[in-house]
């Protein structure tokens, strides 16, 4: 890529207010906007336009068949005494708080295994993203056949070892630690991240600190972390806000189609998405399924700049002065 | 006239000129009803067997210049409501019928009785319990498809094997239900290896209420009644069989292991011993395991009587339409009783090809039922399929359905919820059903300002 290099001032020159960008400045700014064009394109016609529309749906009384009908912070006001709203956000925010740190955990642990494997890293990173590739519908429906109480693999598994599984779909203590360990089936994202950073830990920093006489665990925690540090705050920040949003997996498991409405369903895997939905698509409450959304989006905001604030302490990037 | 007033106008006149449409009554076809022409498009349908394709061909026939097009698929919420949003609705739209309720009272359906007196639609040959689910407040709002009923299936292998013939099989006798249902089941290691009686709830619970005398809302669909004591009552009744057979999460667990539509269906394999379900088992049964020792009785109510719960499809003209008339015609031909008829011989030839029994097309219209079964519908010789298609016959007769509701989704959504958290163990029936009305009551309240 060209580089564009700026003289200094001459000594005794007069240093204008407003330094002249050269034309080849110029000329690559052009080119910058350009390439961001479809982005921006893109963002303002299917991001900003709906955001805006549905900002303003939100104050209104609108179910997508007649005009909106303006009633100020009224659905605002009905979300934040909603039962169900509460429920819903709870139990998000549960499953957030479950599924994040292991998923982070885990897929450092295999990341950390497969960065040993040698010869067969590749084949072993495709099998791990393979289940990445699995639609989340499919997933959903796999996931209720092995955590059936009687006859799922799960609970199989665990008679084995001589563990009576529980009702994992049914019994509300145990429906979220069932919608968490389906979670886990498509973590190989991460798995494949953390170890694209691992791998990027020069090699030189491992060996000055076994000089210094770093044990293994030593290493890990005054090398390997804060050289991947990176990553690891990437992943939580995309981690949480995805688990934020969870939908498809468990609308599948719980709540399948109404039509039909055969499913057992619980409030344990009532997620907020999932409840957003219904008052959207099949109460036509699309108003204040618009607040519901908004609020979300806030709660998103404040716990990312909350993971950005923090990590000024916790994260190194490379290049930067520490 | 203004720019704006003037370019609106012009933009009206040509998409009624491109359409082919000048509103309802264009002139007369050779049938003697309104001309029909142009585009007409559908959502919500597939034309998945020869029952659907058989009809749609006839319109085709019937209807050079209406250029038909069938988006298949099952009704989508979000995509009815996105075309909606977008201006861009289907003329016709195939959905449940218990939906049709919440649409109607959006204003996204049209009311069709205009449609019923220009094509001469008898809206009298369509069953009345169809007919309850189509009408809201006196005014027709679909075409009514279908008429899917709940019977008691038995497999009479498992009745012999615990000394007991479908006859000892009584469902009026609730307080006997425990008892038998004791008998029937199997537990073992601690495992649920054979069901007893299956009540299926939470689908069937307005049927055991309607069985202990009380409608879980009212026929004209604006007031709930789900703490009624007898609501209460049905839904204690039926947690008692699941809690008796292990709880819910094992019974429920079992139950999802079943594969109703194969040959290794519960029957077969016997791990079901009384179940009431929707009709369409015994077509599967019939396929699947003609040799079954099934017998079919009819769900009765607490005196005995024979009753049963009815629901099925209906077509609806969106508000917007741009094709009404022909749409209107597709739904008259659609669901008139010669086209039932054609596409039921079809599905008869079929079976007969593959060497499989006809047990008949329930269609919703009695005199499709009629004809079907009179002119066209064969006894097996297999006396067990034979009676149990008789039994289904008059089933047809005694049907009820759950009317047309303004709130219908989030009426349903309370007393649903509320089933399914007593199934769950966390509330008892009186409370969960109470709270089921209130959540309900406020619904129904909202929908009707």
């Amino acid at each position: 890529m060209a580089t564009t290099t700026v003289s200094p001032p001459a000594p005794g020159a007069a240093v204008p207010g407003r330094r002249r960008r050269t034309p080849l400045a110029r000329r690559e700014a052009r080119w910058a906007w350009l390439f961001l064009a479809p982005w921006i394109v893109g963002f303002l016609a299917f991001q900003a336009g709906p955001m805006i529309a549905s900002a303003w749906l939100s104050l209104t009384e609108y179910d997508v068949i007649n005009p909106p009908e303006y009633t100020g912070l009224d659905n605002y006001r009905e979300l934040m005494a909603d039962p169900q709203v509460a429920r819903s956000l709870g139990n998000t925010v549960y499953y957030t708080a479950l599924h994040v740190p292991l998923v982070m955990l885990i897929s450092l642990g295999l990341a950390l295994l497969l960065k040993r494997v040698g010869r067969l890293q590749g084949f072993f990173r495709t099998v791990f993203y393979l289940p990445v590739m699995t639609p989340a519908v499919a997933v959903g429906i796999l996931f209720l056949l092995l955590l059936n109480t009687q006859d799922g693999l799960i609970n199989r598994g665990l008679a084995l070892v001589g563990i009576d599984g529980p009702s994992w779909t049914t019994d509300p203590d145990w429906v979220m630690p069932g919608i968490v360990l389906m979670s886990l089936w498509s973590l190989g994202s991460t798995v494949i991240i953390y170890l694209a950073a691992l791998q990027n830990v020069p090699r030189d920093l491992y060996e000055a600190a076994s000089i210094d006489g770093a044990g293994a665990w030593a290493r890990f925690r005054h090398v390997t972390l804060p050289m991947i540090s990176g990553a690891l705050f990437f992943t939580l920040v995309v981690n949480t806000i995805a688990s934020l949003q969870m939908f498809t997996e468990v609308y599948t498991m719980y709540f399948g189609n109404r039509q039909t409405q055969t499913s057992f369903n619980s409030d344990a895997a009532t997620f907020y998405v999932i409840h957003l939905f219904q008052e959207a698509f099949q109460f036509l409450h699309m108003g204040y399924a618009s607040a519901m959304a908004w609020l979300l989006f806030l709660i998103i905001m404040g716990i990312t700049l909350v993971q950005v604030k923090l990590s000024k302490r916790f994260v190194y990037y490379e290049g930067e002065d520490q | 006239m203004s720019r704006k007033l003037r370019a609106t106008a012009l933009a009206g006149v040509l998409a009624l000129a491109v359409s082919g449409c000048g509103g309802v009554g264009g002139g007369d076809d050779e049938a003697g009803g309104t001309a029909t022409r142009g585009t007409l498009t559908t959502m919500g349908f597939g034309l998945s067997d020869e029952i659907a394709t058989t009809r749609v061909d006839a319109f085709k026939r019937d209807h050079p210049d209406v250029e038909l097009k069938i988006t298949e698929g099952a009704f989508d919420e979000q995509q009815f409501l996105s075309a909606v949003a977008a201006g861009n609705p289907p003329d016709l739209v195939y959905m449940d019928r218990k939906l049709i309720g919440t649409y109607a009272t959006r204003g996204s359906i049209q009311p069709l009785t205009d449609c019923v007196d220009e094509q001469g639609i008898d809206m009298g040959q369509y069953r009345q319990a169809a007919r309850d689910q189509v009408t809201l407040d006196g005014t027709v709002y679909g075409i009514p498809e279908f008429s899917q009923v709940r019977v008691l299936y038995l497999n009479e292998a498992l009745l012999k094997q615990a000394g007991m013939t479908a006859d000892d099989v009584d469902l009026a006798d609730w307080a006997g239900l425990p008892a038998l249902n004791a008998k029937l089941a199997k537990v073992s290691g601690g495992k649920l290896t054979r069901i007893g009686i299956d009540p299926k709830i939470p689908e069937f619970l307005p049927m055991w209420a309607k069985a202990n005398g009380v409608d879980m809302i009212s026929p004209d669909g604006r007031t709930a009644k789900l703490d009624d004591p007898r609501v209460v009552e049905a839904l204690t009744t039926g947690l008692k069989l699941i809690q008796d057979q292990g709880g819910f999460g094992r019974f429920k667990s079992f139950r999802d292991t079943f594969d109703f539509f194969g040959a290794q269906n519960p029957l077969v394999k016997n791990q079901i011993v009384a179940w009431p379900m929707e009709e369409w088992f015994l077509n599967q049964a019939a396929k699947n395991s003609p040799k079954a020792e099934l017998v079919v009785k009819p769900f009765v109510d607490r005196q005995g009587k024979p009753l049963t719960m009815s629901s099925g499809q209906a077509w609806v003209i969106t508000k917007g339409a741009k094709n009404p008339d022909a749409a209107c015609a597709f739904v008259k031909q659609m669901t008139a009783t010669d086209t039932w008829f054609a596409a039921a011989k079809a599905r008869a030839d079929a079976r007969k090809a593959a060497g499989q029994p006809f047990t008949g097309v329930w269609t919703g219209n009695l005199n499709a039922d009629k004809k079907i079964f009179d002119e066209l519908y064969q006894p097996t010789g297999n006396k067990r399929f034979d009676d149990a298609v008789a039994t289904i016959r008059a089933a047809q007769d005694v049907a009820f359905a759950m009317p047309a509701s303004p709130a219908g989704a989030e009426f349903d959504k309370a007393w649903y919820d509320a089933v399914n958290r007593v199934l769950a163990g966390q509330e008892q029936p009186a409370p969960a059903l109470a709270r089921a009305q209130r959540e309900a009551t406020a619904a129904l309240d909202k929908a009707a300002k």
